[in-house]
């Protein structure tokens, strides 16, 4: 690759999905327009993994776009954090719209498959955007693309449920996303700039000032309202449960990991350890929730007779695990956060690509009907029940990696409370999971479980993929616990 | 000796093993055959690990590091593994021929699934008698539980479904509520998770917190079954007999209090418990677990049932030897997974032959059927005269090594709890095959007339028979494996 294209890397990781979206409705016939926007996908999963290996090399890069100089201009910022989460944002999106068609065939009219490619990139773009700017209001535009489109993704699911749940989320989504915006308004009077490295400088003169502490406050509401933090996860549930399949899968995977990385950023990199932990205690305020959360969540789970909406009531409780993570604001508290993002991010990606097999098949989520679906689909299910036993935790899956660093941390701050309690929750997660398991390989088969079919190998593929990632990245843990441990180091030491 | 061992084709042969049952589930002979070949095959491996042991070499393979920090997955050879990989894989082979018989006798479904995990139930107890540090340890301990589901779950019924429920939730919760966060912990205090000779936590932490991470040893590893953590061990017996006999009396059982021997001398160190005392709490709940099982197995009519409230209670032998923290609690305790394994593993084949020829679950039902199924007979009272700790039979001699420690350690108590559940076992296990000789049926019918369960059954159960007398003559040889445990 030419010196002069890889300069160019940043912006190009943006630049292509965000150029592709219109070109798709230019596209619109259905044969042209899906290869072309996994092809798109791809290649941004290609930039992004050329950026990462420059990053853990070279160390961070910035990139000044059109030209222009730090503190006036926008910087593009790439550091271990950002790259790793660039990989598998984009790495997911190219898997799951690879496994796409199938299911947008069943699940999306055909006339509008060009719409949802267009959303789907546009989606994919605001996600990377917000990890490689360097700017805070470039975050927030970018915020808005990624959820404006991820709105319309989930209205575009068949059900009737699918257009208030979307509803419900764009009302909750944009109260999160006006907090945010009144934060770094807040953020911006006070020291005049949007740079966040500039930031970063400029806020130690201002922190006692109340309007830091308003800022402050208004930017953890509105993030934790878009992480889906319990409790302000009540947008979640049906958004995820009702969206097509496919939409369920990216969003599931993605769009929460993407708002706990703005948290990290804000937090770590913008107000900085020492004013965010030691003098406001976020960590105090943030440990309970992600505990409550955990375990409220879980419970919830345990209930759900729609395995779609049991996993997003799942994703709730993970968040939990990812936030108790930072709530340590220790080296191995954040790597064990991180590292579940990624984790995470794999493990729930697999098990709703799972469920849109299992929707193709059955057209039906709902657990009575998946009894005995081992035996007609045993590649889906035997899918699923690995991604569970990530959920789960149990060792030799990714899970089970991102555990252990929690404990750890907790192990390590003598809060032994904390370390009972989450493998506590591993219990309810085991519970969840195995009611699936045990209805769909031991029960007797339902009368739609009979005629089902298994699913076509196009889409089987992705999703082994996915979870079969998951058992590797629970053994060879050199690129994702050594990359988060990097990424949590970097965040510690502040942004300069 | 030294060099280079490839410790992981313990892993690998009934891997391999599972994957060709699962490709030859259509021609039941080839897969039978399989099963026995991959045996055969795992069972000379292991063996050929001897001459390494008895040399008092420890090799080790790295299979892979696993986090940056250095934490790793590793096998490494010792005297204690070698004794249950020996057990275990011999032992596999003797079962899977009594489970061609059992399993076509009866006419079972689902056999193809059975064989697979059952071979991969024996990789993970090769795992788990190979592990080199307590993580690789607990992650095969946990795949020997995820393993062993379905074959207790194997008949499908509502019944069946209770117990593997009660039976994977107990083993799962203790082990991930309590193991788990004791390996953590003892990875914070002492920055290594390796099984070294003395131990690793001497010095590392206040008695206090060495107390509460034995107790969470102890209580996390839930396949030890002790009190009152046991109630997995008789909901496991809806499975198939040769499950209940390899798994509940062999494999799964020995691979919990394995696992505790295991902590008690290569993490805690003996010295250290002797000294600081915090495993006599430990020798009370195991006391308690021997008697208390064995009145429990007393009140069981089903005999499936009364042998697993026997297991419980021999179980706690094990962990008694291993509280004791001296050599001769520790070698006793080690050699009675050996002695133990046979006698219970007879016992559950005789269970499985009266069930299959018969169709025979209660006790009381077996009286008088002596002249039916002599042999079957014959085998289980030399198999219940082993438990009970007979000469010449090989069960005596752990017996007699825990006696000693439990003198060597001053706690005559203890003498006095084995010479009473030694008492208590005569009364449940010998009245079975006096009555079932010298008693009418019951119901004063005629005795029924010869008729023995399949021959491949006939011919395991007297195997393992025959195996607890040669124990006995054999018991030096295991000493003299398993003394370097004691420290030195």
């Amino acid at each position: 690759m030419s010196q002069a294209l890889q300069a160019q890397l940043p912006v190009l990781q943006v630049v292509i999905p965000l150029l592709a979206a219109p070109l798709c409705i230019i596209l619109r016939r259905r044969s042209l327009v899906l290869p072309f926007a996994t092809g798109v996908c791809w290649l941004t999963f290609l930039v992004s993994v050329f950026l990462l290996g420059d990053v853990l090399e070279a160390g961070v890069i910035s990139y000044e776009l059109g030209g222009w100089a730090a503190p006036w201009g926008i910087e593009y910022r790439v550091d271990a954090l950002a790259a790793f989460v660039l990989v598998f944002v984009s790495g997911i999106a190219a898997l799951v719209l690879t496994y796409a068609p199938r299911s947008l065939n069943d699940e999306i009219p055909a006339s509008r498959h060009y719409l949802f490619c267009t959303l789907y990139l546009l989606c994919v773009t605001g996600l990377l955007g917000i990890a490689i700017t360097g700017d805070l209001f470039n975050v927030f535009v970018f915020l808005e693309v990624s959820a404006l489109s991820s709105y319309a993704l989930i209205a575009l699911g068949g059900r009737r449920q699918a257009l208030p749940a979307a509803f419900q989320y764009l009302v909750m989504g944009t109260i999160g996303a006006t907090f945010i915006l009144i934060g770094i308004g807040l953020m911006y009077q006070m020291t005049g700039t949007l740079n966040m490295a500039d930031m970063a400088e400029r806020l130690p003169a201002v922190e006692g000032v109340r309007t830091a502490l308003v800022a402050f406050g208004f930017l953890t509401v509105g993030i934790a309202l878009k992480m889906a933090l319990f409790p302000l996860h009540v947008w979640l549930p049906n958004a995820y449960a009702y969206a097509p399949s496919v939409v369920s899968a990216f969003i599931a995977a993605t769009a929460t990991k993407v708002s706990v990385y703005i948290l990290l950023r804000f937090m770590f990199s913008v107000f900085g350890l020492e004013f965010s932990f030691e003098q406001l205690g976020l960590g105090r305020a943030l440990m309970p929730l992600a505990l409550a959360g955990i375990f409220v969540a879980s419970t919830v789970a345990i209930f759900q007779r729609n395995v779609k909406r049991m996993l997003a009531y799942s994703s709730v409780a993970q968040i939990g695990y990812m936030v108790l993570g930072i709530s340590f604001a220790t080296a191995t508290g954040l790597t064990g956060g991180i590292v579940h993002l990624f984790n995470h991010a794999l493990i729930k990606g697999g098990l709703f690509m799972a469920m849109g097999c299992v929707m193709l098949r059955l057209h039906s989520v709902d657990l009575d009907e998946m009894a005995g679906l081992g035996r007609a689909m045993p590649w889906t299910m035997a899918a699923w029940a690995l991604g569970g036993l990530g959920l789960i935790g149990v060792p030799a899956t990714a899970g089970f990696i991102s555990k252990w660093y929690l404990i750890q941390a907790a192990l390590e701050q003598n809060s032994l409370i904390v370390a009972v309690l989450l493998l506590l929750s591993s219990l309810l997660a085991l519970v969840y999971v195995w009611r699936v398991v045990e209805t769909a390989f031991f029960h007797e088969p339902s009368a739609r479980a009979r005629e089902a079919r298994e699913a076509p190998l196009a889409m089987l593929v992705p999703t082994w993929v996915l979870l079969g990632a998951t058992v590797f990245f629970g053994i060879y843990t050199r690129y994702s616990a050594g990359v988060a441990e990097q990424a949590a180091e970097a965040v510690l030491r502040g942004l300069p | 000796m030294s060099g280079f061992v490839p410790l992981h084709l313990a892993l690998v042969i009934p891997l391999a093993g599972a994957v060709l049952i699962a490709l030859f589930g259509r021609w039941p002979n080839v897969r039978e055959a399989v099963t026995l070949a991959t045996g055969v095959g795992l069972l000379w491996f292991v063996a050929s690990l001897l001459p390494h042991v008895l040399a008092g070499a420890t090799p080790g393979v790295l299979l892979v590091q696993l986090l940056p920090g250095g934490l790793s997955l590793v096998l490494r050879l010792e005297p204690l593994g070698m004794l249950f990989a020996l057990v275990a894989s011999g032992l596999w082979i003797v079962t899977s021929l009594y489970s061609i018989g059992y399993m076509r006798g009866h006419g079972e479904a689902h056999q193809t699934r059975f064989y697979v995990c059952f071979a991969v139930s024996i990789c993970a107890a090769m795992g788990v008698a190979l592990a080199g540090n307590l993580l690789t340890l607990f992650l095969f301990y946990e795949v020997l539980t995820l393993s062993t589901y379905p074959l207790v779950s194997h008949h499908g019924t509502r019944k069946a479904m209770k117990g593997a429920r009660t039976y994977l939730g107990i083993l799962v919760t203790t082990s991930v509520a309590f193991l788990l966060l004791a390996v953590a912990w003892t990875w914070v205090l002492a920055g290594t998770l390796d099984f070294r000779v003395g131990g690793i936590l001497a010095g590392r932490a206040e008695d206090g917190i060495l107390l509460a991470l034995l107790a969470l040893f102890v209580f996390g590893t839930g396949k030890a079954a002790l009190m009152p953590v046991h109630r997995w061990l008789p909901a496991a017996m809806v499975a198939p007999t040769p499950v209940s006999a390899l798994l509940h009396a062999v494999a799964v059982v020995k691979a919990g209090v394995f696992t505790i021997m295991k902590v008690v001398i290569y993490i805690f160190g003996l010295d250290l418990l002797t000294t600081t005392g915090i495993s006599v709490w430990l020798m009370y709940a195991a006391g308690f677990t021997v008697i208390a099982g064995s009145l429990v197995a007393m009140a069981q009519d089903n005999l499936k049932r009364r042998l697993a409230y026997s297991t419980v209670s021999q179980l706690s032998y094990i962990v008694l030897g291993a509280a004791l923290a001296n050599t001769w609690g520790v070698v006793g305790g080690s050699m009675h997974i050996a002695m133990h394994a046979f006698g219970k593993i007879t016992l559950f084949f005789c269970a499985g032959a009266i069930y299959v020829a018969a169709h025979k679950t209660e006790i009381s039902d077996m009286r008088g059927l002596g002249r039916a199924m002599p042999i079957t007979m014959a085998a289980f009272l030399i198999g219940a005269l082993s438990v009970i700790g007979v000469p010449p039979l090989g069960g005596s001699w752990s017996k007699w090594y825990l006696a000693l420690g439990a003198l060597d350690a001053g706690q005559i108590l203890f003498v006095a709890v084995l010479m009473v559940s030694s008492l208590l076992n005569i009364a449940y296990l010998v009245p079975i095959p006096i009555r079932a000789f010298f008693s009418k049926p019951a119901d004063g019918s005629e005795p029924p007339r010869f008729r023995e369960a399949p021959a491949f059954c006939v011919a395991a159960l007297s195997f393992t028979a025959l195996g607890c007398i040669v124990l006995f003559f054999l018991a030096d040889d295991v000493y003299r494996l398993l003394v370097p445990l004691g420290g030195g």
